[in-house]
């Protein structure tokens, strides 16, 4: 396979921004080298702040550093992104309206085996439940990359979750994003497949497989989950009538939840949700995790096939 | 010296009484840690601090934290005394529309330089101004207020060893050390130690004073200015509730409002000094 992760897309695009952009500044909690922010704190040492092991005090210190209107990055895995640090976001940053970017990495099983003290399944739920907060995940390098700088144009705090592991290489380099704007892969008019973040890579798998049966399938990038696309939504459900979720995260409050939002206003379509079934992952080869809790590609083509 | 120390003594007793005011008005809020912080406060915005009620945004102004957020009428009363806002909007404190609201909102109150009122957060915001003044080559200062309970939460020891690292001489933290906190006295609750031991542990540089002597204030304000490549803490020694005699250092005055009787009584002893 050839691909690369996302969290090294940020390390890697980060530094080009950086040079463009003298508000920005990077602070990390001592794992700065599994972010890939290393090439950036030798570049630009004198915008690097690295707090040690004290993920609350990075997401204040983002939060006064945006006062001065820096666009402060904070850098962690998503699990300590989205709780350990929590409180100090929603009322440091999101409630006072500032400019903090909290930029994690280890999102869903992706950190594979490291197990389920560093596997976030319950991140897209938390940050999209708080007011004034940017929830996405990119799919791969180059749309990582590209979604990165428009989270750095847009002015309010994002929340934004990269893979561990390497995921294939899908969109070109110069491909447009639009935060907000779920991408189409392809049209399709039997049933639609929402997936985000490094599930677009089994619904492509799926894809493949249903349309050799015939089965004609939307495919949907929806890479930012608040806010959720709506009119996209509407649109393919109008279409297809029919809507697969598909996320490594926890069934509950997650892409699918968003999604389900939308249809429950709309008269017609029926979804179903495929994600962590509302349990822990546990340590072992990203593919196997995903087979094992019902996530892969497979089980995207029985859901399928059920709801045709 | 005499005249400085005596107006800024006249302006404490203003911000006491707007302060009880605004309490009473709203029949909610906190009024022992608001009166406990009302002379360094005085002290900050009449005389330390570098500001221009008319332009709450000046780029090189000093920023001060209030990190207690709950004292916010403390806060309010010196911004409204000052001008930055009509002063009758005190009147309007915690009620539906008002820009006061229940903690200090950074959006909604001009020269309220952070929101706060979740305990433990301010000092790491402190820290971050501190950082960025220094890379843009500003002046100013960040002043952070604390209580003394607050400094139970572990976030505050992870801003002091931040500021220890980068050295923010810029960056001086004022420990309000009434000794109570809300359920009760903190000798109790969770005894807090040696405070002077615990922030000069950290790398910080420690100035004790008589946080309701004006004139030992200054002196400690004075003396964070020879401070070179340290964050400073300065420990405030001093009286929740001070000012109103039935307050002063009884832990249940720490979140309720005084009655109208209460409020009279109280107005009245300020009156007369304190």
């Amino acid at each position: 396979m050839s691909g690369e992760s996302t969290r090294q897309a940020f390390g890697d695009v980060i530094i080009d921004i950086a040079a463009e952009n003298e508000k920005i500044f990077v602070i990390d909690c001592d794992i700065g080298k599994s972010m890939k922010t290393v090439g950036f704190s030798q570049k630009y040492p004198e915008r690097h702040i690295n707090v040690g092991i004290a993920e609350q005090n990075a997401a204040g210190v983002a939060a006064g550093l945006a006062t001065l209107g820096k666009i402060p990055i904070v850098s962690t895995y998503a699990v300590f992104g989205s709780m350990r640090m929590l409180e100090q976001i929603r009322t440091s940053a999101c409630y006072a309206e500032l400019n903090v970017k909290v930029f994690c990495s280890h999102g869903g099983l992706t950190p594979a085996n490291d197990g389920p003290t560093h596997q976030a399944i319950e991140d897209f739920g938390i940050y999209r439940t708080i007011p004034n907060m940017t929830v996405i995940m990119p799919a791969d390098y180059e749309s990582c990359k590209a979604l990165i700088k428009e989270a750095i144009n847009m002015d309010g705090p994002v929340y934004m979750r990269f893979t561990r592991d390497a995921m294939p290489f899908y969109y070109s380099n110069g491909e447009p994003f639009e935060i907000g704007k779920g991408k189409v892969l392809k049209e399709g008019t039997d049933l639609t497949i929402i997936a985000n973040g490094d599930m677009v890579h089994e619904a492509l798998k799926a894809v493949a497989i249903l349309e050799a049966e015939n089965i004609s399938v939307e495919l949907i990038d929806m890479h930012t989950i608040k806010p959720i696309d709506e009119a996209l939504i509407l649109k393919t459900l109008s279409k297809t009538k029919k809507i697969i979720t598909v996320e490594d995260h926890n069934v509950i409050n997650g892409l699918g939840s968003a999604v389900a939002d939308i249809v429950a206003q709309s008269p017609i379509g029926i979804m179903r949700k495929i994600g962590l079934n509302d349990r822990f992952g546990e340590s072992g080869p990203y593919h196997d995790l995903l087979k094992k809790f019902k996530m892969d590609f497979s089980e995207i083509v029985s859901v399928a096939k059920e709801l045709i | 010296m005499e005249n400085r120390v005596k107006n800024l003594e006249e302006k404490a007793i203003d911000l006491r009484k707007t302060i009880l005011t605004m309490i009473h008005e709203a029949g909610s809020g906190h009024p022992g840690g608001s009166l406990s912080a009302a002379d360094y406060v005085t002290a900050l915005y009449y005389d330390e601090m570098n500001i221009d009620p008319s332009n709450p945004k000046l780029r090189e102004r000093d920023r001060f934290i209030l990190s207690k957020g709950h004292a916010c009428p403390v806060l309010y009363s010196v911004l409204a005394l000052k001008g930055y806002f009509d002063y009758d909007k005190i009147y309007t404190l915690r009620k539906l529309g008002s820009i006061l609201q229940g903690h200090p909102d950074m959006n909604k109150v001009p020269g309220v330089d952070m929101t706060s009122g979740s305990l433990g957060q301010g000092l790491s915001c402190g820290v971050g101004m501190a950082i960025g003044l220094k890379y843009d080559n500003n002046a100013a200062r960040v002043f952070v207020a604390l209580g003394d309970g607050e400094i139970q939460e572990g976030q505050i020891w992870e801003a002091a060893e931040t500021a220890a690292k980068y050295k923010l001489n810029n960056l001086i933290a004022i420990v309000d050390n009434n000794g109570i906190q809300n359920d009760g006295f903190t000798k109790d609750i969770m005894p807090l130690g040696n405070i002077a031991g615990k922030w000069q542990a950290f790398g910080w540089f420690v100035i004790e004073c008589d946080g309701h002597d004006m004139k030992d204030i200054l002196r400690a304000f004075n003396e964070m200015k020879s401070v070179k490549e340290q964050p400073v803490c300065i420990l405030a020694n001093t009286v929740k509730g001070k000012g109103v005699s039935f307050m002063a250092n009884v832990p249940s005055w720490h979140g309720v409002a005084p009655n109208k009787e209460e409020f009279a009584k109280a107005i009245e002893e300020l009156k007369g000094g304190i």
